[in-house]
C-alpha cells in the first residue's frame, strides 16, 4: 500500500460492510453448493422410488378351476392348463362371448404363459391334475398399469333408473330410462360433465355395458361382463355411468377390457398382490412374468468370483508393498501402476476381459466367472490401496515391539500387524465389493447381456447380473418396464446402501486411535 | 474337475503339515541350546507341505492352462488335408464341436465318420494327457514330500525358507497388478496394429482426423465426432461439477459446524456409491425428458428461431448435467483433502491479520491449494471421459459434430459399447475398432492421471 489510507469514519464502515456482505455472499454460495448436491440426491431417490413403488405389487387374476379335465396327467403342458384357465373364464362370463372379438379381449387380460408356474407345479406334483386348483394369474402388463394408475381417472356418476331394454339388429342394446323425461336431463349432464368427451362405462344392477351411443333418445350399449338381464321392462334400479378419463384409442387396454376387470375386481377375482414373481421369476419378454431371480443369483455368484479371487489377492499385495518391499526402482513402479490402475476407466477393463479371457484363453461368453475375474481385476487396485491406508495407521510400535520380542518380519506383519489391521482392510474390502456390485460396463462388454430365461446353477452358467439387468430392461419398449426398473434399482440400492452401512458401523466399532 | 484337484492338494498339505511337526517333535530332546531346534516345529510342518503341495500345484497349473491347446494341435496335425484347406475359421469350428462332444461322451454317435474318429482321438488324448498330467503331480508331490523330509534336522532353518516362500508369494500377488497393466496395454495395442493392418482397414491419420464416423454399417472410421462429443459430455459435466464440487469443500471445511460436516460428508458420498446405470437411467427418464421441453420451450419463444436447438429425446446435456452430479463428491472429497493439507499457519497468519473467512480462503489457502485442486479436477476429467453407462442410456448415439447441447451425440465409450455387444467375432474391422478407440481412451486417461497423481504427490510432500 502505498498511499497513506486518510479515509473518513464513513467509508471505513462502508468498506467494511462491503466486505461482510461479501462474506456472507462467499458463505451463501457454499450453502447453495450443498443443497444443490444434496437435493439432487433426493430428487434422484424419490422419482426412482416413486416409479418403483407400483411396482412391488401386481394384480393376480384368481380363476378357480374345480374341475380339472387334464387327460394325459403325466405330460400337463402350458396349453393345457391354459384350455382350462380359458373354460373357466367364460363360464364367468354367459352371453358375453358371442363374438370373437369379445373372446379376443377376454383372454388378453392375461398372457399365454403366465400359466406357467402353475404348470410347473403340476409337473412336478401330478396328482395336482385332477384336484380342483386355483390359478393366481398375473395379469396383463397394460391392463396392471391401468389399474394401478389410469384408474385414478375415472369418475362415478349417478345417472337414472333403469327402464326398458331391448335388442338392436346390430347386436347392441337399448336402454331407455324409467322415468320417461329423465333421459334428456341425463343426457345433457353426461355431456356436460364428460368434456372432453371419453369412453364412457354404464352398470346397472351387477350388468356391465359399455356405452356406445348417447346421441338418440337412449342409450346405446354393448355388452361386456355380468349376466346380460331379461329383455322387456326392467325393476328400476339406479344406473351408474363410469366416465374413464380417456378414449380406447389412446390406450392399449380396450374398454371391454376394463369392464371387464372392474367387474372382475368387484367380485374380488382380481387382486392386488405382493408382486413375489419380481424375486422368484427369470427375466421374460412379458413384462408381468418377468422377475430379478436369475440376476440376483448371477450377481451372487459374480460377487463370489470377485471376493475370492480379488480380497486375498489384494490385501497380500498390499502386505508387500507396505511391509517386505524395498525401496527400489521396481516397488516404486508397481506403485504407480496401481494407482494409475485404479483411475483407468471401467470400460477397458471390459475390453481386456473381451480379448484375454474370451479370445486369447476361449473362456464362455457371459459366465459369472470371467464376470468376476473382470470385476477383481477392476477393484483390486482399490482394495490394496485401501488395504495400505489400514496397515500404514499401525504405529510402527506394534510392529517394533513384536520384533523385539524374537518374531521375524513375517511373523510380526501376519500375527500382529494384519490382526489389528483386519477392521480397515474389511472396510476396504466391503467398499470395493459395492462397488463391483454395481459395475455394468465391462460386464456388457464380456456379453453379460444375453438373454436368460433360467436361474443360473453355478458360475459357469450363463447368466445375467442386477445393473446389466437395469440396463435390459430399461431398453425395454413396453411402458411396463420403467416401473420394474425401478424397483429392481432400488433392490440394487438397499443391497448397496446396507453393505456401505456394514462398512461404516465396521469402522465405527474398531476404530482406534494411537 | 475343481473339488477333485484341491481336495486331494489340501489332504495332501495338511498331512505333510502334521507329518512334519510330529516328525521334527521326535527329534527335540534336549534343553540346551545347541539341542533345540532351530525353528519351530510347526515351521518344519509347514516347510514340508510347501514341498509336497507347491510343486504338484504347478504341474496342474501347467495342465489347466496348456493341455487344451497342446492337445488340438496334436489333433490339428491329426486332421486330413482336405480339412484343413477349408480355412482356419472352419478348422477351429470344427475343434470347438469336437471338443464339446468329447466332453459329453454321452452324447449320440453322429454318423460322420471323420467327426466320430475325431471325437474318439480327442478323448483318448484328453485322457491319456490328464492321466499323464495326475500321475506326473502325485510323482512331483511325493518327490517333493521325501526330499523335504530328509531335510528336517535339529539344525534346519526351516522357519527361512517358509518365510522366504510366503513373501515370495505376496510378490506374485502384488506383480498381479502389474500383469493386468501389461495385459490392457498388450491387448490394446495388438488389437490396435491389427485393426491399422486390416487390409480394408483405414490409416491412423484417417481415424484421428476423419469427419464420418459410421462402423456400424459403413466402414468409415473418422472419429473426430466422438472425440467431440466425448469432450462436450465432459465439459458440461466439468460446468456442474467444479463450482458446486469446490464451493461444498469449502464450506463444509471451513464453515460447516462439526455436527453438519458429520452428517452432510456421508450424505454427499452417497452420490459416489450409486451406480452409474442407475444415473444413467435417471438421466434418460426424468433429466432428458426436461431438457427436451425446456429446449422446445425455447424454441417457442418468440424471438428465436424456430429451429434454434434440436431438442432431441436423449441430449448431450442430459448426460452432461447428471454425469457431473455424479462427479460433485469425485470433486468435493479431493479438493477437501487438499483445502485441510494446506499449513495451519498460513490460514491464521490471514485471520489473524483480520481478513474475514471468505477473504483468506480467495487470496490465501485456494492459491496454496491450486495445484492440488486442479489436479482434483483432472483427475475428475478422466473420470468423465471415461464414463460409460449414463452416455449409453441419455446422449444418445449419432456422430454429430454440434454445439447445441439439446442434439443427441456419441461419445467413445458409446462406440466401444455399441461395437462390442452384440456378436463379437475377433475378426471384422468394426469390432477391432472398438480396441483402437480404447486404446485412444487409454492414452488419454492414463496421461491425466499420471499428471494429476504426480501433482498431488508433490503437493503432499510440499506440506508435510
Amino acid at each position: 500500500m502505498t498511499e497513506p489510507l486518510h479515509t473518513s469514519p464513513d467509508a471505513k464502515a462502508e468498506r467494511l460492510r462491503l466486505r461482510y456482505a461479501k462474506e456472507r455472499r462467499f458463505k451463501l454460495y457454499g450453502q447453495i453448493a450443498i443443497a444443490i448436491a444434496i437435493g439432487f440426491l433426493a430428487i434422484l431417490l424419490i422419482s426412482i422410488g416413486s416409479k418403483a413403488a407400483s411396482a412391488f405389487s401386481r394384480y393376480m387374476l384368481v380363476v378357480e378351476i374345480d374341475q380339472p379335465d387334464f387327460t394325459p396327467q403325466s405330460d400337463v403342458s402350458v396349453t393345457d392348463v391354459n384350455l382350462a384357465v380359458r373354460d373357466q373364464l367364460q363360464v364367468l362370463f354367459p352371453g358375453t362371448l358371442t363374438d370373437r372379438a369379445a373372446r379376443a379381449d377376454l383372454f388378453a387380460l392375461t398372457t399365454r404363459l403366465s400359466v406357467l408356474p402353475l404348470t410347473r407345479q403340476i409337473q412336478a406334483n401330478p396328482e395336482l391334475a385332477n384336484q380342483p386348483l386355483t390359478a393366481q394369474l398375473a395379469v396383463s402388463d397394460d391392463l396392471d398399469l391401468y389399474l394401478k394408475n389410469d384408474i385414478r381417472s375415472h369418475r362415478r356418476l349417478e345417472i337414472g333408473t333403469t327402464g326398458r331394454l331391448s335388442r338392436t339388429e346390430a347386436g347392441l342394446y337399448r336402454l331407455t330410462t324409467a322415468d320417461p323425461d329423465g333421459f334428456f336431463e341425463f343426457q345433457d349432464r353426461l355431456v356436460a360433465e364428460n368434456e372432453p368427451a371419453t369412453d364412457i362405462i354404464i352398470e346397472a344392477s351387477g350388468w356391465w355395458f359399455v356405452l356406445e351411443d348417447l346421441s338418440g333418445a337412449t342409450l346405446i350399449l354393448s355388452h361386456a361382463a355380468g349376466a346380460i338381464p331379461d329383455l322387456g321392462e326392467q325393476d328400476q334400479s339406479p344406473i351408474s355411468a363410469i366416465l374413464l378419463g380417456s378414449l380406447s384409442a389412446d390406450r392399449k387396454v380396450t374398454n371391454r377390457q376394463i369392464a371387464m376387470a372392474l367387474y372382475l375386481k368387484e367380485r374380488q377375482l382380481i387382486e392386488k398382490r405382493f408382486n413375489t414373481s419380481l424375486f422368484t421369476n427369470a427375466d421374460s419378454t412379458y413384462p408381468e412374468l418377468a422377475g430379478a431371480a436369475a440376476a440376483i443369483i448371477g450377481s451372487l455368484f459374480t460377487m463370489l468370483v470377485t471376493a475370492i479371487f480379488a480380497i486375498p489377492v489384494g490385501i497380500l499385495a498390499a502386505v508387500y508393498l507396505e511391509e517386505f518391499a524395498k525401496k527400489s526402482l521396481l516397488t516404486s513402479v508397481i506403485e504407480v501402476i496401481i494407482n494409475n490402475l485404479a483411475a483407468v476407466p471401467s470400460i477397458i477393463f471390459g475390453l481386456l476381459g473381451a480379448a484375454v479371457f474370451l479370445n486369447t484363453f476361449d473362456l464362455p461368453r457371459s459366465v459369472p466367472l470371467v464376470g468376476g475375474l473382470v470385476l477383481g481385476l477392476l477393484v483390486l487396485p482399490t482394495i490394496i490401496i485401501a488395504s495400505r491406508a489400514a496397515l500404514r495407521s499401525i504405529p510402527p510400535s506394534v510392529r517394533d515391539a513384536a520384533l523385539g520380542l524374537g518374531a521375524s518380519p513375517t511373523q510380526a506383519v501376519f500375527h500382529h500387524v494384519l490382526p489389528m489391521a483386519a477392521p480397515g482392510i474389511l472396510t476396504g474390502a466391503i467398499i470395493a465389493m459395492a462397488r463391483a456390485l454395481g459395475e455394468t460396463a465391462p460386464l456388457l462388454l464380456i456379453g453379460m447381456v444375453a438373454f436368460i430365461s433360467e436361474v443360473p446353477a453355478s458360475p459357469n452358467d450363463e447368466s445375467t447380473v442386477l445393473p446389466v439387468l437395469i440396463y435390459k430392461w430399461f431398453s425395454g419398449a413396453e411402458r411396463a418396464w420403467e416401473p420394474m426398473t425401478s424397483a429392481v434399482i432400488i433392490i440394487l440400492l438397499i443391497v448397496l446402501v446396507s453393505m456401505n452401512l456394514v462398512a461404516v458401523l465396521l469402522r465405527r466399532r474398531f476404530e482406534r486411535k494411537w | 474337475m475343481g473339488w477333485l484337484v484341491i481336495a486331494p492338494l489340501a489332504a495332501a498339505g495338511f498331512f505333510s503339515f502334521y507329518f512334519g511337526r510330529v516328525r521334527v517333535g521326535a527329534i527335540s530332546t534336549g534343553s540346551t541350546i545347541s539341542s533345540r531346534l532351530n525353528s519351530q516345529p510347526n515351521f518344519h510342518g509347514y516347510f514340508l507341505a510347501i514341498c509336497t503341495v507347491l510343486p504338484a500345484a504347478l504341474v496342474l497349473f501347467a495342465y489347466l492352462v496348456f493341455a487344451e491347446g497342446n492337445i488340438r494341435n496334436t489333433l490339428l496335425s491329426e486332421l486330413p488335408t482336405y480339412l484343413l484347406n477349408r480355412g482356419p475359421e472352419q478348422v477351429d469350428l470344427f475343434l470347438d464341436r469336437v471338443a464339446e462332444y468329447g466332453r459329453d461322451r454321452s452324447a449320440a454317435v453322429t454318423g460322420n465318420i471323420l467327426f466320430d474318429a475325431s471325437v474318439d482321438r480327442y478323448a483318448s488324448l484328453k485322457g491319456s494327457t490328464r492321466l499323464f498330467a495326475f500321475v506326473l503331480a502325485i510323482a512331483v508331490g511325493v518327490g517333493g514330500f521325501v526330499l523335504g523330509r530328509r531335510q528336517l534336522t535339529r539344525t534346519f532353518t526351516a522357519r527361512a525358507y517358509v518365510e522366504r516362500t510366503s513373501v515370495g508369494l505376496l510378490f506374485v500377488c502384488a506383480a498381479i497388478a502389474v500383469v493386468t497393466t501389461i495385459g490392457i496395454v498388450l491387448s490394446l495395442v495388438f488389437e490396435t496394429v491389427r485393426f491399422f493392418s486390416l487390409p480394408d482397414g483405414p490409416s491412423v491419420f484417417g481415424i484421428l482426423f476423419g469427419l464420418d464416423w459410421n462402423a456400424q454399417t459403413g466402414q468409415n472410421f473418422g472419429a473426430v465426432p466422438l472425440f467431440f462429443g466425448t469432450l462436450m459430455i465432459a465439459v458440461l459435466a466439468m460446468c456442474v461439477a467444479v463450482p458446486i464440487g469446490l464451493f461444498s469443500a469449502i464450506y463444509l471445511s471451513e464453515y460447516a459446524s462439526p455436527r453438519f460436516r458429520a452428517w452432510a460428508k456421508p450424505t454427499l458420498e452417497l452420490l459416489a456409491g450409486i451406480p452409474t446405470v442407475v444415473y444413467g437411467f435417471f438421466a434418460a427418464t426424468l433429466i432428458a425428458p426436461l431438457v427436451r421441453t425446456l429446449a422446445q420451450w425455447v424454441n417457442a419463444l418468440p424471438f428465436t428461431p424456430e429451429q434454434l436447438l434440436a431438442a432431441q429425446p436423449t441430449s448431450a446435456l442430459a448426460g452432461g448435467l447428471v454425469m457431473g452430479s455424479m462427479i460433485i463428491p469425485f470433486v468435493s472429497s479431493l479438493s477437501d483433502d487438499v483445502i485441510n493439507a494446506v499449513p495451519r499457519p498460513l490460514r491464521d497468519g490471514a485471520l489473524a491479520m483480520g481478513a474475514p473467512k471468505s477473504e483468506t480462503i480467495k487470496q490465501v489457502i485456494l492459491p496454496a491449494a491450486l495445484p492440488g485442486i486442479i489436479a482434483a479436477i483432472l483427475l475428475a476429467v478422466s473420470r468423465a471421459i471415461g464414463e460409460t453407462m449414463i452416455v449409453v442410456m441419455a446422449a444418445g448415439g449419432r456422430a454429430l459434430i454440434t454445439l447445441d447441447p439439446t442434439s443427441d451425440i456419441t461419445t467413445v465409450t458409446y462406440q466401444i459399447v455399441s461395437l462390442l455387444t452384440g456378436d463379437t467375432a475377433f475378426d471384422s474391422a468394426k469390432t477391432i475398432s472398438a480396441f483402437a478407440l480404447g486404446f485412444v481412451l487409454f492414452g488419454v486417461t492414463l496421461i491425466f492421471n499420471i499428471i494429476a497423481l504426480q501433482v498431488v504427490q508433490r503437493y503432499r510432500e510440499a506440506y508435510d
